[in-house]
């Protein structure tokens, strides 16, 4: 492939991302290559910021806490690495004053890491009202969004739905940059698929833009893999075949949705947990953030022989029918 | 909807890579006539790529496994890949795998082996000077610069007036640099030029390395595309495994398996001890996550199966031959058919380099001369892509050598 990948991957990726309407894509001015998947595109977001000075003390501000791959993929490219904050201990939600007061507070021009949807670790995004405020806030400081987008389709059940935020923000005006992963939304995690964007002021601009891209990629791994992009080449350009991944996606979006439920009936009516579980089913996407400790999570291994992150993150993904009963008991057993 | 300002505006215009530019232009041109010897993949006899038969066998066999999924692959990839790759290069009986002093990490294809082992250098070895032959694969510098090397030197390698090796000037280099610089050796099938040291010149090679102390990193793109024997294309590495060289090879698997555009390769590396494999293992995979989290798995795949399995294995060994043999007999055409035309010069070169790329010795203006009027497309260093030969094309592409050749000076310099 070319080093900027599949052509036509690229371009059903961005009509996936930002709408068919959109209105960038429609003036031909939104750079793009494919890259090996979420990864990869943060990785050159991060090295394309780095070279030209684009962001404000070479500084990435990602969320506290963010996925941990984060950390290492900015540093590695040379940016200095900054947290802003986000996650609220004290009731497992957002803690949007701290964001919003972090937003204010750091030097205009500034590149923000925000989560498309799905916060990975948390599980807990902004509201719709919340990301417009968020919007409007960096517009004002004039801070670069870069979204992480690894979950569209997958959180909700409605790819639209999960890009929300995305196209909020373009129609506002900011000129983003965007990470996308198909490897949980297709399934298709060990064929490294993804796209790395950056919406521009015009054609010109873009075409500059994407020769610099190019220039990055090439001493790293030349040209993307093609079988995973020509894989969601073909089902994006089907209606039928699109159709049919919607539903697949949104089965595996909705069983998370419902291992949720069960979950958290399980510890609130069946156990009766002194607890409130409610961030259980106000969190969404593969991840949830249970608000247990270390020592807890040591004993939901040891005792119980059930394996999460040490900061109570747990894969949704992992629980099913058969096993529901006993991971709400485990985790009722070490919070009670 | 007022729009940010943009922050591009200092972004410039990067120039494109020059192969893919000429590539550009051969697709932009509309005469009937025109054939493309730039970019290196192997093409038939019709002028088209080649799907391997074996690879057409094992994919369909991988999209009927109901067994396979997509889970990711381990950040070192794919460990039947890695053995089976690993032990295709250093030979069945290397020391080395026996005594577990060698191992493989599966990385993004040639490009992203040698990226692997660049940062790895820098980062844990804390190794800064590189050397290049002169001239070497266009990405080579740029990749070692980007993993943070400033001091990136050349080493002489290809001999104007011999159109073979300067191995004298190779030698004297050699012998010239810094201990523990890392020097880049193509394993066989040299890219550009096609020259390979003979065996007792890769002997004198590995003794100057030994004494100066230099790590050599070996890039393999063609382990049996070169010469059909596979054994035979790893004579040099197996060389200083056997001298009992640390060291690292780049694996490609584009070439040998025509799988140019699902990256598959294997950074292998040999150490005189087995414990420190692991640790350099780990720091492997803490390069690795941040660049790409895992690779691909597709190519991968297709590899470890062939290459653990003795039916398919043969197969693909007759793949490679009828790639190889169909490149060999075409350097006999191209030559044959330039003596026939009388063409001024020595056209030995044709056929005693080997490979898919041949340096033709025509220079730049010769080269622009030949793209412009005979609407054939080379590098200008004069670096032919000899798979792009066909028995239809071959007296075109001879006559067209010819016409530059007799009709067109290059600066005596040259």
């Amino acid at each position: 492939l070319g080093i900027a990948g599949l052509p036509g991957f690229v371009s059903k990726s961005m009509e996936f991302a930002y709408g068919t309407s959109s209105k960038p894509l429609a003036e031909k001015r939104v750079a793009a290559v494919q890259t090996l998947s979420g990864t990869g595109a943060c990785r050159l977001a991060g090295e394309f910021f780095k070279r030209f000075g684009l962001a404000a003390g070479n500084a990435i501000y990602q969320p506290n806490p963010t996925w941990g791959n984060h950390i290492p993929i900015f540093r590695d490219a040379g940016m200095d690495v900054q947290q802003y904050r986000y996650y609220n201990p004290a009731n497992q939600g957002l803690d949007f004053k701290g964001m919003m007061e972090d937003l204010e507070s750091k030097p205009d021009g500034s590149a923000f890491l925000l989560h498309a949807c799905a916060h990975n670790p948390t599980g807990v995004d902004p509201s719709i009202d919340q990301w417009k405020e968020i919007s409007q806030l960096m517009k004002k400081k004039k801070h670069i969004p870069f979204f992480d987008c690894a979950y569209q389709g997958f959180a909700s059940g409605d790819a639209d739905k999960d890009a929300s935020a995305i196209r909020l923000f373009v129609d506002d005006g900011h000129l983003i940059c965007l990470s996308q992963s198909y490897a949980k939304n297709f399934g298709l995690y060990n064929d490294r698929v993804g796209a790395f964007s950056v919406v521009c002021s015009d054609p010109e601009e873009k075409e500059r833009v994407e020769s610099q891209l190019k220039i990055l990629i090439r001493p790293n791994y030349s040209n993307p893999p093609a079988q995973g992009a020509r894989i969601v080449d073909t089902i994006l350009s089907d209606d039928k075949l699109k159709a049919q991944w919607y539903a697949e996606c949104k089965s595996m979006a909705d069983r998370i949705i419902s291992m949720r439920q069960i979950l958290r009936r399980t510890l609130e009516n069946d156990l009766k947990s002194q607890r409130s579980w409610q961030h259980i089913t106000d969190q969404i996407g593969m991840f949830a953030y249970l608000g247990i400790n270390q020592e807890q999570v040591n004993k939901m291994k040891e005792v119980h022989h059930i394996y999460l992150t040490n900061d109570g993150r747990n894969s949704m993904a992992g629980v099913t029918q058969a096993n529901a009963q006993y991971i709400a008991s485990a985790i009722h057993d070490v919070t009670k | 909807m007022k729009m940010a300002t943009s922050r591009f505006v200092d972004v410039d215009l990067a120039p494109p890579v020059k192969v893919f530019a000429l590539t550009a232009r051969y697709r932009e041109d509309n005469h009937p006539n025109k054939y493309n010897l730039g970019v290196g993949a192997y093409r038939t006899d019709e002028g088209l790529p080649w799907v391997l038969p074996v690879v057409r066998t094992v994919e369909s066999q991988m999209a009927a496994d109901p067994i396979l999924n997509h889970e990711y692959l381990p950040v070192c990839g794919l460990d039947s890949f890695c053995k089976a790759a690993t032990r295709l290069v250093l030979g069945e009986e290397s020391a080395s795998i026996a005594q577990n002093k060698a191992t493989g990490v599966q990385a993004l294809s040639g490009t992203g082996a040698l990226r692997l082992g660049a940062e790895f250098f820098k980062r844990n070895l804390h190794m800064n000077v590189v050397y290049c032959s002169n001239p070497t694969w266009g990405n080579h510098k740029n990749i070692f610069r980007d993993a943070g090397f400033t001091e990136i030197r050349e080493y002489r390698y290809w001999d104007a007036n011999t159109k073979g090796l300067d191995i004298n000037g190779l030698l004297e280099d050699l012998r010239a640099a810094p201990e523990d610089s890392v020097v880049i050796l193509h394993a066989c099938a040299h890219n550009p030029t096609g020259v390979d040291p003979t065996p007792q010149q890769w002997e004198q090679i590995m003794q100057v390395m030994k004494e100066r102390r230099l790590f050599p990193f070996f890039d393999s793109a063609y382990q049996g595309f070169a010469s059909g024997d596979l054994d035979k294309d790893a004579f040099a590495v197996r060389l200083f495994d056997k001298a009992g060289f640390e060291m690292m090879v780049a694996q490609s698997f584009s070439k040998n398996f025509g799988l140019y555009n699902e990256r598959v390769g294997n950074l292998v590396v040999v150490a005189t001890e087995p414990t420190v494999l692991r640790k350099v293992r780990s720091q492997m995979e803490t390069i690795a996550r941040p660049m790409w989290s895992n690779p691909p798995n597709h190519g991968g795949r297709i590899v470890a199966t062939v290459l653990s399995n003795s039916d398919l294995f043969g197969l693909w060994k007759n793949d490679i031959k009828t790639m190889s043999g169909r490149i060999i007999e075409m350097r006999k055409l191209l030559q044959d058919k330039l003596r026939q035309q009388k063409t001024p010069g020595n056209w030995d070169h044709i056929t005693s380099q080997i490979g898919m790329f041949s340096f033709t010795g025509l220079g730049p203006k010769q080269v622009n001369h030949i793209i412009e009027k005979h609407h054939i497309y080379l590098m200008d260093n004069g670096r032919i892509n000899m798979c792009a030969v066909t028995s239809g094309n071959a007296d075109y592409i001879a006559s067209a050598i010819n016409d530059a050749v007799t009709n067109v000076m290059e600066d005596p310099k040259l």
